[in-house]
């Protein structure tokens, strides 16, 4: 992912290049801040409404 | 030399019926003639002929010991693409055909969610009752229940069962860092006492020897079931069953890479610089599964200490030497032993430095980081059974409810090379013999096996054919030989003369 790239290189690559990729992390990271509020969004709706039923009621045999 | 490292998954899921008979297993059977009748319109059985789940790799069963038994009555088909669906005790259970590498073996684990996805479908279609199946691919349902995820793995019969088992152990033990699936809370004895948010592993709480025949109830790391479906003076199949299942790809090439690899290398012999050899493995892999830092010390038998982490950065070490000094043929094409590499690095680099970088790869900080941003925006504490139910049901197959298909992580195989392997069988294993004699003559295969196929041509008796080995019978060997066959009969005498 890119944010991990971008972590990796700037162990490797000189201070002054290090300052000009402060603002694309902090975009990168708002980014994923977006996609995470639409994803909440999302899971807001499916999430089973009624969470300790539904768990409660997931039981399974022991297998293998 | 190591042997080709050719592997598979078994993944037993979970079960629920909504709004109908519980039973499940009833309702796994369902499932799968569904399938069977429905989607795949053909109906193979399966052969027991060859099935002895008790025999011990360390030639003797302990005593008070539990071997597994054998159900022959449960519902149990092949498909074309080589694989077995089946009900295993009270779970429907998918096994990928023999592959030829870590990659191939993800395509086809991958094929077995969107059979079951299909399956799901078509028991909706056929029930009457407004009843609705339900299949999760997890481990435990969180009351202590669990069930499998088995790689398998093909081993030279020549490596001593000790070797494997002192060089495989570190590896179980701590590759649970990148493989673990993630669990909210704990449900074991071992657990008693103290408060448990979240673990990286849904398994590793339910181990509690390090060798053992075992796989219901007093799990080993190590299991020593000797059945290797092949000729047993050449192979051995090592069965695995301390892994999670994975829903991210990433994570289920790297399990099944990594392994491989650190298999070949106890074949070849290879020593780490460092002895590897935990003190206490049983404990360490409970307390791996707690430490998202992996910063806590585990004690060496040697009395030195080492973090996960760092075991796992002196195996890589190794693989690395080892694919300088002696290749990675055995893990398949060049492309698939310099991709395990590149990953299995890059997958450490990132738990050195910042876990949650690593979300699109693996499934427990993508679970962690959806509890974590779910936790957030609504204000609930750990003890919420909301975050239990995120749990649960990110490992919903189902992709109108399944949260992990909501998430981007990142995928390795492209989705209609998974669509080609729900039919079509790999070409570089035996499993391309049985799927396309399946294919081509569903009729004439009366049963099939891992390790022989029985036709019946209408005269006395059956016939066997019999595949020892899983590297023949590949689409190499046997195509140009079954274009040419218009009939099994043909077939079997061209094999038989």
């Amino acid at each position: 992912m890119a944010e991990r790239e971008q972590k990796k290189k700037t162990t490797t690559e000189r201070t002054e290049e290090v300052v000009e990729e402060v603002p694309a992390t902090s975009a990168s990271g708002e980014k994923l801040k977006a996609e995470l509020d639409d994803l909440l969004d999302e899971i807001d709706e499916v999430l089973e409404d009624n969470a300790e039923e539904f768990v409660r009621n997931y039981v399974q045999k022991g297998g293998e | 030399m190591a042997i080709p490292k050719v592997c598979g998954i078994e993944t037993e899921f979970g079960i629920q019926v909504l709004h109908g008979d519980p039973n499940p297993i009833a309702a796994s059977s369902v499932l799968i003639n569904a399938y069977a009748n429905e989607v795949a319109r053909q109906q193979i059985g399966w052969d027991f002929e060859d099935e002895a789940p008790g025999n011990d790799a360390r030639g003797y069963a302990r005593e008070g010991s539990m071997p597994p038994q054998v159900e022959t009555h449960l519902v149990n088909t092949v498909l074309t693409n080589g694989a077995r669906f089946y009900v295993d005790h009270a779970h429907p259970e998918y096994s990928t055909p023999e592959c030829r590498d870590a990659l191939e073996c993800l395509r086809f684990d991958r094929a077995g969610e969107l059979i079951v996805i299909r399956a799901m479908e078509a028991a909706d279609h056929v029930a009457h009752d407004g009843s609705q199946l339900v299949v999760y691919k997890n481990n435990s349902d969180g009351k202590g229940n669990s069930y499998g995820a088995h790689e398998n793995y093909l081993m030279d019969r020549a490596a001593p069962f000790n070797r494997i088992v002192a060089g495989v152990t570190p590896h179980f033990v701590t590759r649970q860092i990148f493989c673990g699936a993630g669990k909210v809370g704990s449900e074991t004895a071992f657990h008693d006492g103290t408060k448990v948010d979240f673990q990286i592993s849904q398994r590793a709480e339910f181990f509690e020897e390090q060798v053992g025949l075992e796989t219901t109830l007093k799990r080993p790391i190590v299991n020593t079931r000797d059945e290797p479906h092949a000729d047993p003076h050449r192979y051995r199949r090592l069965h695995v069953i301390v892994g999670d299942a994975n829903l991210c790809e990433v994570a289920t090439f790297l399990k099944v890479g990594t392994t491989s690899l650190v298999l070949a290398m106890i074949e070849d012999d290879v020593a780490a610089s460092r002895s590897l050899i935990l003190a206490d493995p049983v404990t360490a892999m409970h307390d791996i599964a707690l430490d998202r830092t992996f910063t806590k010390p585990l004690t060496m038998a040697d009395g030195t200490t080492a973090t996960a982490l760092a075991i796992q950065w002196e195996l890589f070490t190794m693989a690395r030497k080892y694919a300088e000094d002696q290749g990675l043929d055995c893990l398949g094409d060049e492309s698939i032993g310099a991709m395990v590499l590149e990953r299995w690095e890059e997958v450490l680099n990132g738990l050195e430095s910042n876990p949650m970088s690593l979300a699109r790869q693996l499934d427990w900080v993508a679970k962690l980081q959806l509890i974590e941003a779910y936790r957030e925006r609504h204000g609930c504490e750990w003890s919420d059974h909301r975050m239990a139910a995120l749990d649960l049901q990110y490992h919903d197959l189902r992709p109108s409810r399944s949260l992990f298909a909501r998430m981007d992580t990142e995928t390795l195989v492209d989705e209609s090379a998974v669509v080609d392997a729900v039919t079509e069988p790999p070409r570089d294993t035996r499993a391309w013999f049985r799927g396309q004699c399946l294919k081509r003559w569903p009729a004439a295969v009366v049963t099939a096996n891992w390790d022989s196929l029985v036709f019946d041509l209408g005269t006395d008796p059956l016939r066997r054919v019999p595949m020892m080995d899983p590297l023949k019978g590949t689409a190499e060997h046997v195509e140009a030989l079954l274009e040419a066959c218009a009939s099994p009969s043909e077939l079997l005498d061209r094999l038989s003369s």
